[in-house]
């Protein structure tokens, strides 16, 4: 089986005056595991059901495998797997009932294709006779899985499969999802959890209806333009604003255990800020060079964006 | 002083022990991180804190009071916000304050000039008269937060308030959560993201129903040998019996 290919080429989509995709255009390849990463509201789900043929968009047009998905969305609905990010299976059925239904519908049997799903069904198979109403919500994302699975799709949409997980079943999922990549399925997943971004061959980074950078990972992380330094100190609150009017810092924000502070290109001697800081009472203070993250990223993207719009309001 | 004390607290529906028997402390003024796989029983630990349900087992008092004989006076004393429902949607901003500042009882005269210091520390007094279904997600949370602290509670519980937010919003969020903290709030928040635990004072993980570890979480990556706190939950948490929610 080989995954088929994705196109979406400059597409808009509006709701009533909201805008929620603004001309966004982009190239999956066959098997590729593609992630759009981004926060609630930034046009994810939007894009994905233009993909699965269940709105039209405004402008452009996007197309699955060379087909369009509005003139031939019967035939992209053959190749399709999709997964919408809220629970839509039947609730009275079982969960036996609900494969089979999709089996039935997509004209195959779940033995046909149960290879494909082995893994993932094994593990509610126990629980065929439950209804999907019944269960957990670890379980129903599995049967959802196998669902969407179940008629060989050549390509799967998965919209916000992990969302409100907690982070180990949600490295039990993305473990799940390299599996099927093996398969050579293409994979679209959209998620708001930036530490997925690194399960991804490519990855698009999504905010208010636009991508702001599609690459490798490795690419953006590479992409990062200023020099960034990981600062600690025991009063870790009053660092933050400390850092912030520092001349010649750029950004600081928290992550974790330690601060990210972004400095202007050139401008600030790490030796000069720890100086700095020790005249304002912090002690332990650790600055460190570090290499920027998939989150350092995107939210250098994406205030990036904001700043500029923000100069375009104050015109 | 502590401000949430449990004795061998304790949740069963039928056979299932939601809850087993957990003994733990929260002090005034701290952010306290509450960490748990989904199915762990953290909603229904939170739960019975905020007096929503009566525990099976054990004891606690919760801002001064039990939690099995004055739930009333512990739903007065403490604020509540979801990522799943914080406000409502076809009220204005203001509107949304104004209902709940009334249904706690904050004083009459008080109410308008509070809202106008709340809306203008968040930079929001120019949508004081904006729908909030309009507003976008990560400003309903500021929001929520806002209003959930309005008639300043002794303990305000925050249930994954920061999911599907972007990353700057959820960093501002955090900011709220300090200031709240430096006014003498106590914070009790619980999230997936696991960089969160680490601005938190201290933090507790709960596996199959009970809490198997609590502490700073400085001192949590020490005795477990990780780099960080994320390695410190899958450590714990990949052990757990119960499969998800």
């Amino acid at each position: 089986m080989s995954g088929a290919t994705v196109s979406v080429w400059n597409v808009s989509r509006s709701y009533e005056k909201a805008r929620a995709l603004s001309d966004v255009s982009l190239e999956v390849s066959g098997g590729e595991l593609f992630g759009i990463i981004g926060p609630d509201g930034a046009g994810k789900t939007t894009l994905f059901r233009i993909l699965a043929t269940l709105l039209v968009p405004d402008a452009g047009s996007a197309m699955l495998d060379g087909l369009d998905t509005v003139n031939d969305y019967r035939a992209v609905r053959d190749r399709i797997g999709y997964m919408p990010g809220k629970f839509s299976l039947y609730q009275d059925l079982t969960v036996e009932e609900n494969l089979s239904f999709f089996a039935t519908v997509f004209g195959t049997t779940i033995e046909e294709n149960y290879h494909l799903i082995a893994d993932i069904y094994r593990q509610i198979e126990p629980f065929k006779k439950r209804r999907a109403g019944a269960l957990s919500g670890g379980m129903k994302q599995k049967l959802a899985l196998s669902c969407a699975l179940i008629h060989k799709p050549r390509v799967l949409l998965l919209d916000e499969p992990t969302t409100g997980v907690d982070p180990v079943s949600r490295r039990e999922f993305w473990d799940m999802l390299a599996k099927l990549k093996a398969e050579g399925i293409t994979i679209l997943v959209a998620t708001p959890y930036m530490d997925e971004a690194e399960r991804c061959d490519r990855i698009a980074l999504m905010q208010n209806g636009s991508f702001l950078t599609i690459d490798t990972p490795a690419g953006i992380r590479a992409s990062f333009d200023l020099p960034l330094y990981a600062v600690r100190s025991d009063s870790m609150f009053s660092l933050l604003a400390d850092v912030r009017s520092f001349p010649g810092v750029e950004s600081c924000y928290a992550f974790g255990d330690s601060h990210h502070a972004a400095f202007e290109n050139g401008c600030v001697d790490p030796a000069t800020l720890a100086a700095h800081l020790a005249g304002k009472g912090h002690t332990n203070v650790e600055i460190k060079k570090i290499d920027a993250g998939i989150e350092d990223c995107f939210m250098r993207f994406s205030t990036r964006g904001v700043s500029e719009e923000r100069k375009g309001e104050n015109r | 002083m502590s401000v949430i004390h449990t004795e061998l607290l304790t949740k069963k529906f039928g056979s299932f022990v939601a809850v087993d028997h957990i003994s733990f402390s929260v002090e005034e003024g701290e952010i306290f991180g509450f960490l748990g796989a989904n199915g762990a029983g953290k909603t229904t630990a939170m739960r019975m804190l905020c007096g929503l349900s009566k525990p099976s087992f054990g004891s606690g008092i919760v801002a001064g009071f039990d939690l099995r004989h004055d739930s009333e006076k512990i739903k007065r004393s403490i604020g509540y916000m979801s990522q799943k429902f914080a406000l409502y949607d076809d009220l204005t901003v203001r509107e949304n304050i104004r209902l709940y500042a009334g249904i706690y009882g904050v004083p009459e005269k008080e109410i308008a000039p509070r809202i106008d210091t709340l809306l203008s520390g968040l930079g929001f007094s120019s949508e004081r008269d904006t729908l909030v279904k309009s507003l976008p997600l990560g400003w309903k949370q500021k929001l929520a937060f806002s209003v959930a602290i309005f008639h300043n509670p002794k303990i305000v519980f925050l249930d994954e308030p920061t999911g599907g937010v972007d990353p700057v919003t959820r960093r501002q969020f955090w900011e709220l959560i300090y200031q709240a903290a430096s006014r003498g709030i106590t914070v009790f928040v619980t999230t997936h993201y696991m960089d969160e635990a680490e601005y938190c004072n201290r933090v507790s993980i709960m596996v199959d129903g009970k809490i198997k570890a609590l502490d700073t979480p400085r001192a949590l990556r020490e005795s477990f040998g990780c780099d960080s706190m994320d390695g410190v939950f899958h450590r714990l948490a990949r052990g757990a019996k119960r499969t998800a929610d």
